[in-house]
């Protein structure tokens, strides 16, 4: 097998059944978008936990399965990253193709930065014939914060656009151009927000558009901050746009009051309250304090009224993932998909109102 | 001009007045601009457009005017070029994540939407950018299409006249 070996292909499914695996059904469930693992656990109703992938520098495949298995029955999907910090790694479709082909159901993620439409749109259907069933679509770091400042920035579209691209093209079944495709992609689409960035009144404004525009569910940045947080999912919830959209929380484990004062200052967009940094600087085992900050934060997420899942974000603590989501219970008993696992009990489907 | 651009926000209202004005009055004179021929106005037009909008706004000439639903900030302003709102990295005392010494435009749009008659325009979604129209004047384009549908109207009106009288 060229590629790199994906392990499911050889145990379960004794590679014979192609890239999708035993989980995931030839046809998509009536009233679901897509065939993935991740829309079937939403729409069952069931609280989803999803993680971030940190994508290799190296085109050894190995490295993402090593990364992907210590996600394995802790979280319903793995999002795979698009030069995130405008840093380069390995592409996003590159990964997920790696990623299907195991069987997991990954979200990938769709910057506007680096691609026209014309690429985008290539993209899309090349993804979704590799198994992609989950697209975020993101408008994408500036290139000034990553390792290539010197690179041209595209933003030929943004979130907003390149969300109702991928849907017209999914509905109706065509190119932006309107040239007629003879198969549309099954998508689930998904957007970002950032409820702790100014303006703080109109994020939920934009929440809507995005929601307009075609976004099926929400994976937020980084949530410190519970009081504002909550601030802004009274006003979705007042907004009715909680029955509209699953929104999905990022929580991240933060290491020490050093890496939370250099995260605070140089990735756009993050915000930690003073208290949490010193919370972490008094604490004898800073490592252990952060986790348990994350803890704290994931039960209370989950007790905020119209959210539907955490979004776990933690560069170089993967390891510590399972520990987390299990201390935390948000999954209450649930196991999510592991490749090992010979017979998965399949969600049923529910309607949300999507 | 930066210090021009954000008077224009503090302004957004009184513009948004003369806007209206402006476009009514140049609808008003279609059917020269016919005569002459929308086609040969163009350059004529996009050269004023562009020292006008450009002293106003700092405006980019995208052809795709939205000035009316961004509290008359100019949303291509912003450096990733957004159209429907602030990216997640505005910074908390509301500068831009990649040119620290701007305001966001999405803030500036956001106040400037406020003070505007309508200020829901905001929550309208802009379209992607087409790039051949970039450099033409938006204002000319926007009239020739209001008369258009006008014309429309008016003739659609017309035949229904003479197919009442069959």
């Amino acid at each position: 097998m060229y590629a790199g070996t994906p392990p499911a292909m050889l145990s379960a499914n004794g590679g014979a059944s192609g890239p999708f695996d035993h989980d995931t059904p030839p046809e998509k469930p009536a009233g679901h978008y897509s065939r993935s693992r991740f829309e079937r656990v939403l729409r069952a109703g069931h609280f989803a936990v999803t993680a971030e992938l940190a994508p290799p520098d190296s085109v050894d495949p190995d490295e993402v399965y090593r990364r992907a298995a210590v996600f394995d029955g802790w979280v319903d999907a793995i999002n795979a990253t698009d030069g995130s910090g405008a840093n380069v790694h390995m592409s996003a479709v590159s990964i997920c193709a790696l990623l299907t082909r195991a069987g997991y159901s990954p979200v990938m993620q769709m910057s506007c930065r680096d691609r026209n439409r014309i690429a985008m749109q290539g993209d899309v259907l090349g993804a979704a014939a590799m198994g992609v069933g989950c697209i975020l679509c993101l408008t994408g770091d500036g290139v000034q914060v990553g390792d290539q400042p010197g690179a041209k920035p595209v933003f030929d579209l943004g979130s907003v656009s390149l969300l109702r691209m991928i849907r017209y093209m999914r509905d109706e079944k065509r190119f932006l151009s309107g040239r007629p495709l003879t198969k549309g992609p099954e998508v689930f689409l998904g957007a970002a927000e950032n409820p702790f960035s100014p303006p703080y009144e109109f994020r939920p404004l934009r929440l809507k558009k995005k929601v307009e525009a075609g976004a099926q569910f929400i994976q937020t940045q980084y949530c410190f901050d519970i009081p504002l947080f909550r601030r802004f999912m009274d006003r979705v919830c007042d907004m009715g746009l909680h029955e509209k959209v699953f929104i999905l929380v990022g929580v991240g484990a933060l290491p020490s009051a050093r890496t939370a004062r250099w995260v605070r200052s140089h990735v756009p967009g993050v915000h930690i309250p003073e208290e949490c940094v010193r919370r972490l600087e008094q604490a004898q085992n800073p490592a252990a304090e952060g986790r348990k900050l994350c803890v704290e934060l994931m039960q209370q997420i989950k007790e905020t009224r119209g959210v539907s899942g955490i979004h776990v974000m933690s560069p170089r603590q993967e390891q510590y993932l399972g520990e987390i989501v299990k201390e935390s219970g948000v999954l209450g008993g649930r196991r999510p998909f592991c490749r090992g696992d010979p017979q998965l009990p399949m969600a049923q489907p529910a309607h949300h109102g999507v | 001009m930066y210090a021009m651009r954000r008077w224009s926000v503090r302004h957004a209202r009184g513009l948004e007045w003369l806007y209206d004005t402006f476009a009514a009055f140049m609808l008003m004179l279609d059917p020269l601009w016919r005569r002459i021929g929308y086609e040969r106005l163009e350059g004529p037009a996009a050269t004023v457009e562009k020292a006008v909008k450009g002293f106003l706004f700092d405006c980019r000439m995208c052809g795709h005017c939205v000035l009316s639903h961004t509290g008359m900030s100019c949303p291509m302003n912003c450096p990733k070029a957004l159209r429907n709102g602030p990216c997640g990295g505005v910074r908390p005392d509301g500068m831009c994540e990649i040119e620290p010494e701007m305001r966001c435009v999405w803030i500036e749009a956001y106040e400037g939407s406020l003070r505007m008659r309508n200020p829901g325009n905001i929550e309208t979604i802009n379209g992607h950018i087409d790039e051949t129209f970039k450099n033409r004047s938006s204002w000319l384009r926007v009239t020739h299409e209001a008369a258009e549908a006008r014309r429309g109207l008016r003739e659609a009106s017309a035949a229904d006249l003479v197919r009442g009288r069959n």
